[in-house]
């Protein structure tokens, strides 16, 4: 323990190249990337899949089976696939980036299309009885509807990839994975609890903020009702015409 | 291709492991997880501290749970129990918000009723609660299974043997067969701990699907 | 009792004799661990690189043939990771190399040690040994870290020996283990013996494949390669001379923990030990990283050509 703590208040492991901020940052680096891929693929498919209801079946069983692909072992696979085609550092970065990708986009695209199935079809109804058209209930009510489940994929996806992100180090790329792989080779349980602590910390900072962004973000209307109450309305009452 | 075929006995024997590996923390973190996910629900002022604490789990590095175990624990270093503690410690971190989530999601009028039945407290929750959270819990229990079995691969970095052994060696020698055939094992797996909490669940829950 | 209570209690009654077959800790090895101390086989360990592994499947082997029961345990890690689990009792045998080990000990109890050749490493050794351990005969067969450089990098700097390294290599970049970083051998024993200090370290791995990719690619300029990588001579690459014996001798010599020590073990090593040459090595590693063969498999053509199966 007061190893652990010596080794995270030691002004050395804070400079250069090996130094926890330069880590840190790399980490976040990797993690952004990956989710800010994830979220332009799964965001419109999720969305279109919820408004369409069309590609639903597809879209449940490609959440499931992504999630299921191990990613230690799909990393080591992209990285010997690309790194031969692509040359230099793209080589790691872009099969890990890939990676995280992949990790990345069930719970986005789960919480999209989860989201839009979920607006009250009585609010859809009235955007529709007002006139607006199809494009017009999408933007201007589905997903302000959606935006409670799929900000709460998009938390979900966050934690994972910070998580995973520390696998990059196995195939020498930075982050702060690296402490822990670094640790591990030279058997420094300092170092290696030190790494973890980090990666701990920095995944609950990152979800803070998500977790703020999502109280900016979700319009307060569809969050004052939490708790039980919300829990036991009917699902989809059906719409029956007058 | 064909090294797939030729080392079937091999990739069967990780797979095994794996499936012990991932398989035995889900049913212990299960059982863990109702008691902590009832406690949270029920002290309405737990719910945060429990969920969250929980959840702060989930956080740690696998690779680093499984190397620092043996100081935590006292294990041996290549003892596969490091892997079984860490991994029941993430499966706590998943369900116990499942579980305490799913509890709630039980209606209101249904726990009333069961009390006017005369049903007490303990009984309500095992002939009633319980049953009726199980829908909830089984999907947080699929998510959980199929994480597992994901992580469970990392414990190769440290040797534990399991499919994740299968990835390293062929990243070792620059093969990729070996690797293919571990994300195969793994996802075949996942599946399969999938199709079981399913059927396990309609089983549970006959109401559902009558 | 309802039907649903008959379903939920059968559950539980499942989990906790799932529980209990569990804990009993019989039914599977998965859930096993410890040496022959705890009565199970002889366990042999082996370390993240490929010869490590094939030898720990040699003693295995030869082990096997002559009545002692053991199996292996491949791909643990580095030393700095393994040597502890023989300590705890977690294996029995590690293929090891005498100038390395010599070394981690010697740092461990502070002593100084200066042999660089066969004989007098191995003598050294023998005095920074913890009594837990203990190593049989070392072999003729020798396998060095060595700093490598392609073919472009040695003639633009006029590179033959690590020294040469000495005026160029803040501009440059080293790959190798996370252990390089203070390793004896590694990073501090370059800037010691070679006033070598390079600009750049990245962490790539003990002489595989993300070092040797890495040196091809340009990400790193020169790795941590192997003596015995057949890959040295097939991609033209360089391994730079060692004059001053930084990476010193480094023999295959099996180490064992004392308790798992017996004359039957010591005899049927030692015979592996005499027969195994730096060739050899380096025709197995090639069978396994290049032809892809398995590692048993090479380990046992091997043992069966010198009739020590």
């Amino acid at each position: 323990m007061n190893a652990v703590l010596a080794w995270l208040t030691d002004p050395a492991n804070w400079h250069g190249q090996d130094g926890i901020p330069v880590r840190t940052y790399q980490h976040l680096l990797y993690s952004f990337v990956a989710l800010a891929a994830a979220s332009v693929i799964a965001i419109p498919l999720g969305l279109w899949v919820g408004h369409t209801g069309r590609g639903r079946f597809l879209a449940v069983n490609l959440t499931g089976g992504l999630r299921a692909i191990p990613s230690l072992g799909l990393l080591f696979t992209a990285v010997m696939v690309l790194g031969p085609v692509l040359h230099g550092d793209a080589g790691i970065f872009v099969p890990t980036e890939i990676v995280l990708t992949i990790l990345a986009v069930p719970p986005i695209l789960a919480g999209a299309y989860a989201g839009v199935e979920e607006v009250d079809p009585a609010a859809r109804d009235a955007a529709r009885g007002m006139g607006m058209s199809g494009a017009e209930v999408l933007w201007q009510v589905e997903i302000p509807c959606a935006m409670p489940l799929l900000a709460s994929g998009m938390r979900a996806a966050t934690l994972q990839v910070v998580a995973t992100a520390t696998l990059a180090a196995t195939v020498s790329l930075g982050g702060l994975g690296r402490f822990l792989i670094d640790g591990l080779g030279q058997l420094d349980y300092p170092q290696m609890a030190g790494g973890a602590v980090l990666v701990a910390l920095l995944a609950l900072l990152v979800d803070l903020a998500a977790a703020t962004l999502q109280r900016v973000v979700v319009s307060p209307g569809l969050t004052r009702k939490t708790g039980r109450s919300i829990r036991f309305r009917p699902r989809r009452a059906p719409v029956r015409a007058t | 291709m064909q090294w797939i075929f030729e080392h079937l006995n091999d990739i069967g024997y990780y797979a095994v492991q794996h499936a012990w590996l991932a398989g035995l923390p889900l049913i212990i973190g299960l059982v863990i997880s109702i008691p902590l996910g009832w406690l949270a629900r029920r002290y309405r002022g737990l719910y945060t501290p429990v969920v969250v604490g929980t959840g702060l789990l989930y956080t740690i590095p696998s690779l680093a749970l499984f190397i620092l175990m043996p100081l935590i624990v006292g294990t041996q270093i290549l003892d596969p129990l490091n892997v079984v503690i860490a991994m029941t410690i993430y499966t706590v971190a998943l369900l116990t918000r499942t579980v305490a989530d799913g509890l709630a999601a039980v209606p209101e009028s249904v726990v009333a009723s069961a009390s006017a039945m005369g049903l007490g407290r303990v009984r309500r929750l095992f002939t009633v609660e319980l049953p009726l959270a199980v829908p909830v819990i089984a999907a947080g229990l699929r998510v959980a299974a199929v994480s597992n079995v994901s992580i469970v691969s990392v414990a190769a970095l440290i040797g534990v043997p399991q499919l994740g052994s299968l990835f390293t060696d062929g990243f070792n020698r620059d093969f990729l067969d070996p690797i293919i055939a571990g994300v195969i094992a793994c996802v075949l797996l996942s599946l399969a701990f999938d199709i079981v909490i399913v059927v396990v669940t309609r089983w549970l829950t006959p109401w559902r699907t009558a | 009792m309802s039907i649903r209570t008959l379903r939920a209690s059968l559950t539980a009654l499942l989990a906790v004799a799932a529980l209990t077959l569990a804990a009993c800790g019989n039914s599977n090895d998965a859930l096993k661990s410890g040496g022959s101390g705890s009565g199970g086989p002889l366990i042999v360990g082996g370390a993240n690189f490929t010869e490590s592994n094939i030898l720990a499947e040699i003693y295995a082997g030869a082990l096997n043939g002559a009545g002692i029961d053991a199996t292996t345990k491949p791909n643990i890690g580095s030393r700095e990771t393994y040597l502890p689990a023989l300590k705890d009792g977690s294996i029995d045998l590690f293929p090891e190399y005498t100038g390395v080990l010599r070394d981690y000990y010697a740092t461990k109890s502070g002593t100084t040690v200066s042999a660089t050749d066969p004989a007098g490493v191995y003598k050294e050794l023998q005095q920074v040994l913890p009594s837990y351990v203990r190593t049989l005969q070392y072999s003729a067969a020798e396998d060095k870290d060595s700093v490598v450089v392609t073919q472009d990098t040695a003639d633009k700097y006029s590179l033959k020996s690590i020294g040469d390294l000495a005026p160029v290599a803040g501009k440059l970049t080293l790959g190798g283990p996370p252990e390089w970083k203070t390793r004896e051998t590694g990073l501090p024993g370059l800037k010691k013996v070679y006033g070598v200090e390079f600009g750049k370290f990245t962490v790539t791995d003990a002489g595989g494949p993300l070092t040797l990719n890495a040196l091809l690619d340009g990400r790193i300029d020169a790795g941590n390669l192997f003596t015995t990588n057949p890959q040295i001579p097939a991609k033209h690459l360089v391994a730079l001379e060692d004059p001053k014996h930084l990476f010193a001798a480094q023999n295959v010599v099996p180490l064992v923990r004392s308790d798992a020590f017996s004359s039957k073990l010591e005899q049927t090593l030692n015979k592996v030990s005499k027969a195994l040459t730096t060739d050899a090595l380096v025709g197995l590693v090639k069978r396994v990283d290049v032809d892809k063969e398995d590692p048993k498999d090479v380990a046992d053509s091997w043992l069966s050509d010198n009739n020590l199966s």
